[in-house]
């Protein structure tokens, strides 16, 4: 059985996602039910195939679709750098589905449904697009996970229609120009397969039409992981977005992207030809300017929601510059911030979902005296807060330690300068908030979900905050694990030459 | 000899247990503060029980985890660590009396977060007083500033608020320099443990890459340290409660800021590397002009917190001055008096929370005659005072002795008028609320007196008061802090002589 | 002359599909209407499958239909790039009806789809 733990991950949900509105005509959470069995069977065998991919040194487990040998059939390639990935996405659906149970409890049978398929198909989607070892297989679960996200995001209220189209129109440029990358890579090389491209693609590595592949691929990521300065749709659709969902929205959907684009240049273009120099040097330019530009944007908003997008923009920054040093400690700090940057956005919106839920409040100046009425969430979004700034013990300043050394080494050293300056923007609105929920006095807000429980909110929602703040510290804590027996056994051939 | 122990690190986690116990015990405040004491407590018990082997020479070490895929997060207790370690444990045990007293005699609010906080911040001094590597240091300095910002926010209103909000500033700041510098330093060097003497040497990177990395570093120590014109924070924190301002502006947060710049210069880049790249003459100058216009501001301070925090400014600059002269008697004088210091200070502050808890005046031109009143308390702030002012046979003299034979020994006569200067000032600034106290009538026959005596407050005093005595006329006693500094600055300066003598 | 024909004869078709992708995303970026919005994405999302079906041509290749008469591959075009464009094909399909059920709220919501109007009207 579990030598085919790497296709469960994709086609539990995806069988559940197809039979839910089913199941929901039959007895409303049933579809439900079965759709979070279905994401807690996908985590089971994400660890199950991490647990295998590890013990086996970091060798890449090939798994053939159907039992056709690529590079003619399409294959699963599971290196530690996938599985780990895969992990985290699987877990934070599980986290944010069970999360999302008391929002839906009041509506019909069509909403509970399609609100759960709609989720099924965004983690199939996601789950898909980390595993796969063929470039077209990845075209095919980025537009499942951007399909399934649109509607996501249409569910949240009047509002997020608008939001959802125009994010469908920028998304479908993206996914496009990802397809038309796609299309020279196959005209220059004649294979999709991730591995069999990388050696085939070595004697064109100078040719322009390369050239031109590499820019779509970055201009199509950029617009899907929201990029500066093509992330001009984040702040709506996060703002927007149905707040059960906004949380792995949020946490995961920019990740898969950023994922694929790290496996696109390191991996299968290999960082060391000249057009590569540029493309990384571009990615570094955006980086820095997302970085910047993201946390001032973050600083004017009084939407709690809108600031967190902004605040996504500019970790995606991170990443991105992360991805741009071009050497170990920036490849490692880049990976470490995926990992850390779901974990800490997904808990900020869980808390804020969940205020919203209680409270209907979402402006972050009336957020007054929340430690009282909901601790947990407060300890949460403190512990998320400073990750964020990146502060020790907390997940955040391990990845900005690395993403540091990464630049010293390399020996651009106006990253580092970069880093310090977005920790310190960042701990302006972030402290803000902190001062807002410990200091102001109580703004008199309304309860539209009355909860009289010790916990503040239903357990359904209070478990999954918990146990994501918690594992912000335990990110923290376990982060030399992490990158010693994960990160360093998945490197790219690139730096172990 | 190096032995391998966890007892650095039981030191560090009791009070970390102790803080999650309070929070967990909101409901019965005696509970809550049984669980404070019994922290103080032990933690005392453990650094005093590494202190003989300490004393022999030998260092106990552990290491707790990996932190990066190089570093560990490493305790170890050398004796300039010891020096800190034993201080500030020493003194949180007073301190801990003085608090229960302070809070229940003012009704404060939100006590049970101010004794988690507290327990906290003390388990990051030990960490940053045994950590034996920069990462780790580091760690456990961010731990401080984290910890002490729900201190200083304790009063929850606009002044606290703002106060707060400048705290912040200035260390996040600073602690972020700090990183920087630490991912320079580990990049050139490729370590990153403490090593007496400096493990930086000239041939590692060029000069203006060491001085840049020595400023942006200092800089950290210096925010905490309250070396001007960085000083801005440590006024406006004083609106914390009295125990706060007392125990971490006297002794923890702004000690770690001047145990800092003595780790960097001493265990980082050391006194032969420094002396080659000569950056420490402009940390002289600042810490210089420090000392004295923090004193003429402090003469012309009302509120009496304010003005023991502008002496505390000038104070700290002596012994960051100490350690910018580089010269082995001067690094001595720099440790003693960070121990003189912090129990002097300690008992000032104690004193003006007693005044201020019982009659509820702030400014020192109200306090006339409440020496009657409170006589036992304006005794020891008398005392305290003289110490400040360097009066032999307290322990203020000692730290000062050396700390102007070290500048005779680093060639740099000009100080010794300095410190004279400076002494003489200090004497000019705290006798006249000696002198208010006993010697000016009070207008009003009635005195209003708020609570009752608290001897949980007033012992703590008594009993810092007599450490400074007893340390100022037995200066090696027990726990032999002369001893401590002596191997510190050796450890220090070995092989290098300090520049004239 | 010479190099027009060159040019139009290997690379001709490519850049009118280029041009085509561009006036796609012309059109998207310039419409003043959603629906037209809709239609242009559409015009771009063909451009990148006419790309595909472009260079899986030969010189003097037939579909790829067994004829009977010759088994060579290189008398039969490349059929991978139409595989692969039947899934795009598929995908576009989808957007399209997600786009337009996105349009139809839209319409009940706001009234109009008009730019401008939902625009004025969302941010009332």
């Amino acid at each position: 059985m579990t030598q085919h733990a790497p296709i469960f991950i994709v086609l539990l949900p995806l069988t559940a996602s197809l039979l839910c509105m089913l199941f929901s005509r039959i007895k409303r959470d049933l579809g439900a039910w079965i759709v979070m069995a279905s994401i807690v069977g996908a985590f089971l065998s994400a660890c199950t195939v991490l647990h295998r991919v590890i013990t086996s040194g970091g060798q890449t487990w090939h798994y053939w679709m159907g039992g056709w040998q690529p590079p003619i059939g399409i294959e699963f390639a599971l290196d530690p750098l996938n599985s780990v990935l895969a992990v985290l996405v699987t877990f934070i659906s599980m986290m944010v589905a069970l999360y999302s149970r008391p929002f839906v409890k009041e509506e019909d049978w069509l909403h509970v449904g399609g609100y759960y398929t709609l989720f099924g198909l965004l983690t199939v989607g996601l789950c898909g697009m980390i595993i796969t070892g063929d470039v077209f297989n990845l075209y095919v679960y980025l537009e499942i996970m951007s399909l399934s996200g649109y509607g996501l995001i249409a569910l949240g209220g009047k509002k997020s229609m608008l939001a959802a189209f125009r994010y469908l129109l920028i998304g479908t440029i993206g996914a496009s120009l990802y397809l038309l990358g796609v299309g020279y890579l196959y005209a220059l090389t004649g294979t999709l397969n991730m591995a069999d491209l990388a050696q085939r693609v070595v004697p064109h590595l100078n040719s322009p039409l390369f050239a031109i592949a590499v820019a779509c691929f970055i201009i199509g990521f950029g617009i899907k992981m929201a990029l500066f300065p093509l992330h001009g749709w984040q702040p709506d659709a996060y703002t927007f977005a149905h707040p059960g969902a906004a949380a792995f929205i949020a946490g995961c959907m920019s990740k898969a992207p950023a994922y694929a684009m790290i496996r696109f240049m390191y991996y299968i273009f290999k960082v060391d030809s000249p057009v590569m120099h540029s493309a990384l040097n571009v990615l570094g330019i955006l980086g820095v300017a997302g970085i910047l530009i993201g946390s001032i944007m973050a600083m004017a908003q009084y939407d709690f929601r809108r600031m967190l997008a902004y605040s996504s923009v500019a970790q995606i920054g991170y990443i991105a510059i992360g991805m741009a040093m071009g050497n170990m400690y920036g490849f490692i700090g880049a990976v470490l911030h995926i990992i850390n940057h779901a974990f800490m956005k997904c808990s900020l919106f869980l808390v804020i979902g969940g205020i919203e839920h209680r409270f209907g409040e979402v402006n972050l100046y009336r957020l007054g005296g929340m430690n009282k009425k909901m601790t947990i969430s407060t300890i949460t979004v403190t512990l998320a807060a400073l990750s964020m700034i990146g502060l020790p013990p907390t997940a955040g300043f391990f990845s900005k330690w690395y993403l540091m050394l990464g630049a010293y080494t390399g020996q651009q050293y106006f990253y580092i300068a970069v880093l310090v300056i977005s920790s310190l923007l960042n701990a302006i609105y972030f402290f803000r908030i902190i001062e807002q929920m410990f200091v102001q006095r109580e703004a008199s807000l309304t309860e539209v979900h009355p909860h009289k429980g010790k916990l503040g909110l239903p357990f359904a929602m209070a478990l999954p905050i918990f146990v994501m703040g918690i594992g912000i510290l335990v990110l923290g804590f376990y982060s030399v694990d992490i990158v010693m027996d994960i990160i360093k056994l998945g490197l790219p051939e690139v730096f172990l030459r | 000899m190096t032995i391998i122990d966890c007892r650095p690190f039981l030191a560090v986690g009791v009070s970390f247990i102790a803080a999650v116990l309070i929070a967990f015990s909101r409901r019965w405040p005696n509970l809550r503060e049984t669980w404070s004491v019994i922290a103080s407590v032990l933690k005392f018990g453990i650094i005093l029980s590494m202190l003989p082997a300490v004393l022999d020479g030998n260092v106990y070490q552990w290491t707790l985890c990996q932190i990066t895929d190089t570093v560990g997060l490493t305790l170890r207790t050398d004796p300039a660590g010891m020096i800190f370690a034993v201080l500030a444990s020493m003194l949180w045990v007073p301190m801990n009396f003085y608090s229960i007293g302070y809070m229940r005699c003012n009704q404060e609010r939100e006590q049970t977060g101010y004794f988690a906080a507290f327990a906290v911040c003390m388990s990051a001094v030990m960490g940053i007083a045994m950590a034996s590597n920069l990462l780790t240091f580091f760690i456990f300095y961010e731990l401080l500033t984290l910890a002490s910002y729900p201190l200083v926010l304790h009063k929850r209103n606009q002044e606290a608020l703002m106060a707060s909000r400048k705290y912040l500033i200035y260390t996040l700041i600073s602690g972020q320099f700090f990183l920087a510098g630490l991912i320079a330093v580990y990049c050139i060097s490729g370590t990153m443990d403490f090593t007496a003497g400096g493990f930086l040497t000239l041939g590692m990177a060029p000069k203006w890459v060491l001085q840049a990395v020595f400023v942006l570093m200092i800089l950290a120590g210096s925010v905490k340290a309250a070396v001007m014109p960085l000083h801005g924070w440590l006024p406006a924190a004083m609106i914390a409660p009295t125990p706060v301002s007392a125990l971490l502006h006297a002794v923890a947060v702004v000690k770690t800021g001047v145990f800092a710049v003595l780790r960097i210069i001493g265990f980082v880049f050391g006194p032969k590397l420094l002396a080659e790249i000569g950056v420490t003459d402009v940390l002289a100058w600042a810490a210089a002009i420090s000392i004295l216009v923090s004193s003429l501001i402090a003469l012309r301070q009302d509120h009496l917190k304010r003005r023991l925090a502008f002496s505390t400014i000038g104070q700290l600059s002596y012994i960051v001055l100490g350690a910018a002269l580089i010269s082995p008697i001067s690094i001595k004088g720099a440790y003693l008096h960070l121990v003189a210091h912090a129990v002097m200070k300690i008992t000032l502050f104690m004193c003006a929370g007693l005044i201020i808890a019982r009659t509820h005046r702030n400014n020192i031109s109200e306090l006339y005659g409440i020496g009657k009143k409170l006589p036992v308390t304006m005794a020891c702030f008398t005392i305290a005072s003289l110490g400040i002012a360097g009066v032999p046979f307290l322990v203020g003299f000692i730290s000062k002795w050396n700390l102007c034979l070290g500048a005779l020994q680093a060639g740099k006569p000009l100080y010794v008028l300095l410190w004279v200067a400076s002494g003489l000032l200090a004497a000019a600034y705290l006798i006249p609320v000696s002198q208010m106290a006993f010697f000016v009538k009070d207008p009003q026959e009635k005195f209003r007196s708020y609570g009752e005596i608290s001897y949980a407050m007033l012992i703590p005093i008594c009993i810092t008061t007599l450490i400074a005595i007893v340390l100022g006329c037995f200066p090696d006693v027990y726990p032999h802090f002369y001893k401590l500094a002596t191997m510190a600055s050796n450890a220090v300066c070995a092989g290098w002589h300090g520049g004239w003598l | 002359m010479e190099v027009l024909n060159e040019f139009l004869k290997t690379k001709g078709i490519y850049s009118l599909v280029m041009i085509l992708f561009f006036l796609g995303v012309y059109g998207m970026v310039l419409s003043k209407n959603y629906m037209k919005k809709l239609m242009a994405m559409n015009v771009m999302q063909v451009a990148v499958i006419y790309f595909y079906l472009c260079f899986a041509q030969k010189d003097g290749a037939m579909i790829p239909i067994q004829n009977g008469i010759t088994t060579d591959p290189n008398a039969y075009i490349n059929p991978l790039p139409h595989g692969l464009m039947l899934t795009a094909i598929v995908v576009s399909l989808g957007t399209t009806g997600v786009a337009i059920a996105l349009l139809m709220r839209i319409k009940e919501i706001y009234g109009s789809v008009e730019e401008v109007e939902v625009l004025r009207r969302a941010s009332k």
